[in-house]
Parts: C-alpha cells; structure tokens; sequence
C-alpha cells in the first residue's frame, strides 16, 4: 500500500484492522521515513530494531480490539521509558537508563502501540524553539533554518514530516501548542491532572501536563482517551469522568458561547494573527455557536508570574542532579565541588539562568516579594478564567503571536524568546485544558494556529469545537520534503 | 533593583553551579532584564488576596501501605557515575 505515512491515525487503524497492511509494514515506513529525515534532527535515541520485532509479534498475534493496534509512535524524551536512554535533552542525564516506565507511555504500549524511539525537545523542556536541547536543535518541516517551536519541537517536527504518526509532548507553559501551531499540526493540553505525570522528567510540577499531538482532531481525541487515565502514583491525578473522546467527538456546537477576550489582542501582533482570529471567530459563527467579547483583565500579568513560579518549581526539581545517583558527573576536588563542576557543565545556559531565577525568587528574604506575589497573581488570573466561564462554554485566541522564527533569532534575548508564550502561559497557570488547530497561513507560507481554551475537565467540549472548525478551515500543511531533496 | 556581580555568584553558590566571571557577568544582564520584566507584577495590589497554593483542590486519597520490592538495585547502581557494587560513590566527606 502507498503513502502509508501520510495517513491518518484514523485510517491507519482501520486499514491494519482490515488486514489491508501490517504493523511490520506501518513501522517499517515510518523508520525508513526516518532515516531520509535525520537532518530534521528529530530523535535523540532511535529502538528501530526493536520496534520491528515487536510490530512482527503484534502482527503474528494481531488484538484488533486495542486502540493503537500495532501503531509506531515516538515520544518526547522527557517520559521515562524503561531500558530505552531517557535524557531530558540534557548532557546531565545523557546516558540515563530509566527502569520504570511513565504511565502515559505505558498507557499506548498497553494499547497496541510500537514504541519507535525518543524525541528531541528543549532541556528539561525549557525553551520555545527547541534550540536549547544538548544533542542540538531541530529543523521544522516547513522551511529550513526554520524553528519548529519548543519545548516539544522534536515532537512537533516528527508528525508535521511524517516520521510518526501522532506523539505526546508535556505542556507547561505552551510546549506542546506553540510548536503544534508552528508546524501545522493539532496539539491538546489537558486539564492539570488529566494526565499522570509518573514517569515525566519534572520541570514545573503545578504547570506540567502531558498530552497529544497529531495531524487532526480526531486523532488527537483518540490519543487523548489513551493517555488520560487515573494514577495512584501520581498525586496529583484527579479522578474524573473522562470522556471516551473520540466516540464522543461531534461537530455539532450549535449554541456553543464562545469567548474572545480583549487582553489577547496585544501590541505588535501582526495583522495577519488578527486576520486569522477574525476568520476563526467568522468560523464558530457559521457553525451556530454565539461568539461574546470577555475580559480576562490579568492577562498580561501571567507570562511575569510565570517566569517566578516555573523557575522556583524547576530550581528545586533540578536539585536532584548532582552527579551522584545519574550519569554525567565531573570530578571534584571535594563534594561540594563536584556538585558544582558536574552542575556547571551538565546544565546548558538556559537551564542555569532558570535555575538561578528560581533560587533567587525562593532565597532568604525574597520569597514574599516574588514567589508569594506570584502565587497571588496566579489565583487572580484563575478567578479570571472563573468568572468569565459563567457567561461562556471556551475561549477563542490565537495560539501565538507570531509565526515561527529563524534558527538563531532569538536566542540572544531571553525576554523576546519567553514572549512567545504570552497566549498559552495563562492556561497553565489556571490549569485549564486548551487546544491548537492549525488555521491558516502567513504571507511567508508559515502555519499559524487557534487556540481553544476550555473549563477544566472539558476536554470533550474543546475537542468538539475544534473538530467543527477543523472542518470549515481545511488546513493543508504544506511540507516539501525540503531535507530530503 | 539590580542584580550585581556580587549577587550573581551568591545565587550561582546557593544553586551550586560553579561559574567564571566572565559567564557571571553575562547572566548578570540577562537576569536583570528577566526582573526587569519581572517586575511589572509590583504594578499589582495584592494586599487582599491569598496565594493560590493548589491547582487540583482535591484531598489526596489513601493507598494500602504494601511494599512492592522490585528487586532492581543493580540496574538503578548501573545509572551511577562510579564503577560501585553495593553503593553510590562520592568524594571523601569525613577525615
């Protein structure tokens, strides 16, 4: 069968279903995708061969009644995967051998999916372009020297190229939907608990969130009902309904109230992002929900509040590194020493500016002043959302405020790179389930995404809107191969 | 406020990440303009507000205390930097 890598997840599943192909031969497509693809520099570490054996088990003893029957996937390497390197992008833990699994990457294992390898992504998913990983950056699909977006850039990349048919990423404070919109693909970010955080490289652990990424909403609700599951081993995971996503996915949101908040109209943001959330909100209307300007008054509040609590979260997370029980560690003359050295050498700039931000915010003296101020402006930028939900069932906003970036554009001001998350930061913060479609494109042929904001818990009705739209948008990505020619 | 040269290597102490000066005063700069950015949160009154300290306002849940042993201390050693059999090895800390 042709073209088996650009089908959908759907498909995909229906044609092995109907004996028509073989997971060998799914996952043989997509290694060989893979290996015309290393410039994208997507993965980290490649399990190709062990991947073809277990297709070859699955198809010897095929359970068609799983959800990801005999489906390759490569993750973000920031799951732990057991007996497969798990590095966080980090030199620190570049030769880290979990031996637990996450339960996220157990959840699609369990469900028939082939584990393919691991995901490039910004260390310790900090970044917005995925440059600052250790094993380099990422080229995105769409242009070359282009950014696919950060943290989850090599993510973004392998199912905008085709190397994996859908993927998971983390989100804390846009990693999964700013490189979804840079690359033209749908990324969800489920509600703070939804998703077990077992097993995940922690960054900021009151922000992380996993979720899915994939070419359409559809897959993207599949996946989503997959990973989503209550864990006892997360304490944190909330014991919800949930919803069987993808079965329950309809396009009818007739009667839907959809927000669109003032503060989101930001200065400097390109005509073209405007243009784009007019025809969004155009779309939602022809669709038959009713469209009603909010104000969620603390928005720009947020992205400073977050660079207080993200930062104090990881400096503390990140302490456990110390060149004692993992990997990389540099010789010291005593132990303090070593501590510092192996720190020094193994952490890259961007990961030592945040864990110095946080150790300030959270030092003697200064904790009032910043992080107990940050956690204040957090509940008011909550109650925001609160309010607001009274009136409307989602929010409607660009996903960012820009298209993507040049390799190198940004690097040298930190500022203008955090920016880049001004529209997703505010969902972390309040722990609400937010999703990115793509929607159209710039002048440059660049993707540029919408962004759905949701209630807490209401993943079922994000999914719903963005699915009605999906279909009155008819995004096409446009990927010419150009790494391959 | 600014943050020195000074304050730099404090924090780079507290953070144990040993830095030259060069380095120092290059993120000198850059944490400046982070608090400079930072800082637009004092623009807020926040006098009456309380923290909010909890995303997920649930109680936690009880769960049986077993011990689940795995058995796995050699493959978790293998992850230490040092060649060591039975324990993580570190430089000399008692005379």
């Amino acid at each position: 069968m042709n073209n088996i890598i650009s089908q959908s997840l759907t498909d995909l599943i229906k044609n092995i279903k109907d004996k028509k192909i073989s997971s060998e031969e799914v996952t043989k497509s997509f290694i060989q995708r893979a290996e015309k693809s290393k410039k994208l520099n997507c993965y980290i570490t490649e399990d190709f061969e062990n991947a073809i054996n277990k297709a070859k088990k699955f198809d010897k003893k095929p359970n068609y009644d799983s959800k990801l029957p005999g489906i390759p996937v490569a993750v973000k390497d920031l799951f732990c995967t057991r007996g497969l390197k798990t590095t966080a992008g980090s030199k620190i833990l570049s030769n880290f051998v979990p031996t637990y699994e996450s339960t996220v990457t157990q959840n699609m294992w369990s469900e028939g999916a082939i584990p393919l390898g691991k995901l490039n992504c910004d260390e310790f998913a900090m970044g917005s372009s995925n440059e600052t990983s250790f094993f380099g950056n990422v080229q995105s699909p769409i242009d070359k020297n282009l950014v696919p977006g950060g943290s989850s850039g090599g993510s973004a990349s392998a199912v905008a190229g085709q190397l994996s048919p859908i993927t998971i990423g983390t989100d804390t404070g846009g990693s999964i939907r700013q490189p979804a919109s840079f690359t033209g693909i749908v990324g969800l970010k489920p509600t703070y608990g939804s998703c077990s955080r077992y097993g995940i490289v922690a960054f900021a652990s009151s922000l992380d969130q996993a979720g899915p990424m994939a070419q359409n909403v559809k897959d993207c609700a599949l996946l989503q009902e997959v990973i989503s599951t209550y864990d006892p081993k997360d304490s944190t995971s909330i014991d919800f309904k949930r919803s069987h996503y993808s079965e329950e996915l309809t396009n009818n949101i007739k009667g839907k109230k959809i927000g669109i908040p003032k503060e989101y109209r930001v200065d400097d943001m390109p005509k073209e992002i405007e243009d784009l959330w007019q025809k969004g909100i155009q779309y939602v209307k022809d669709c038959g929900a009713e469209t009603i300007d909010i104000s969620l008054p603390h928005t720009s509040y947020a992205l400073p509040a977050y660079y207080i609590v993200a930062p104090a979260e990881a400096s503390s997370n990140l302490a456990r590194y110390d060149g004692v029980k993992y990997g990389f560690r540099v010789k010291g003359e005593n132990l303090i020493d070593m501590y510092e050295k192996t720190r020094s050498e193994g952490f890259g700039a961007e990961v030592q500016r945040r864990i110095m931000i946080g150790t300030y915010v959270l030092s003697s003296g200064y904790y009032d002043a910043y992080y107990l101020k940050a956690q204040k402006v957090r509940k008011l930028i909550k109650n925001d959302f609160d309010e607001v939900y009274k009136k409307v069932d989602a929010i409607l906003t660009p996903s960012t405020p820009s298209s993507a970036f040049k390799i190198g554009e940004k690097t040298n001001d930190p500022v203008s790179m955090y920016l880049n998350d001004i529209f997703t930061v505010p969902v972390n913060l309040a722990g609400l389930p937010a999703i990115s479609i793509p929607a159209g494109h710039d002048s440059k042929g660049y993707p540029l995404g919408l962004q759905i904001i949701g209630k807490a818990f209401d993943e079922q009705n994000i999914l719903n809107i963005a699915f009605a739209m999906e279909e009155k948008i008819n995004f096409k990505n446009k990927i010419a191969d150009w790494w391959i020619k | 406020m600014t943050i020195d040269l000074k304050t730099v290597k404090h924090i780079s102490k507290l953070s144990r990440i040993s830095i030259e000066d060069e380095k120092a005063k290059k993120l000198a700069g850059d944490l400046n303009s982070i608090f400079e950015f930072i800082e637009k949160l004092n623009k807020l009154n926040t006098d009456k507000v309380e923290p909010l300290t909890s995303i997920a306002e649930t109680t936690l849940k009880l769960r049986k205390d077993e011990v689940k042993s795995e058995n796995i201390r050699d493959q978790i050693l293998k992850n230490s930097p040092n060649e060591n059999k039975d324990f993580f090895v570190v430089p000399k800390v008692v005379e």
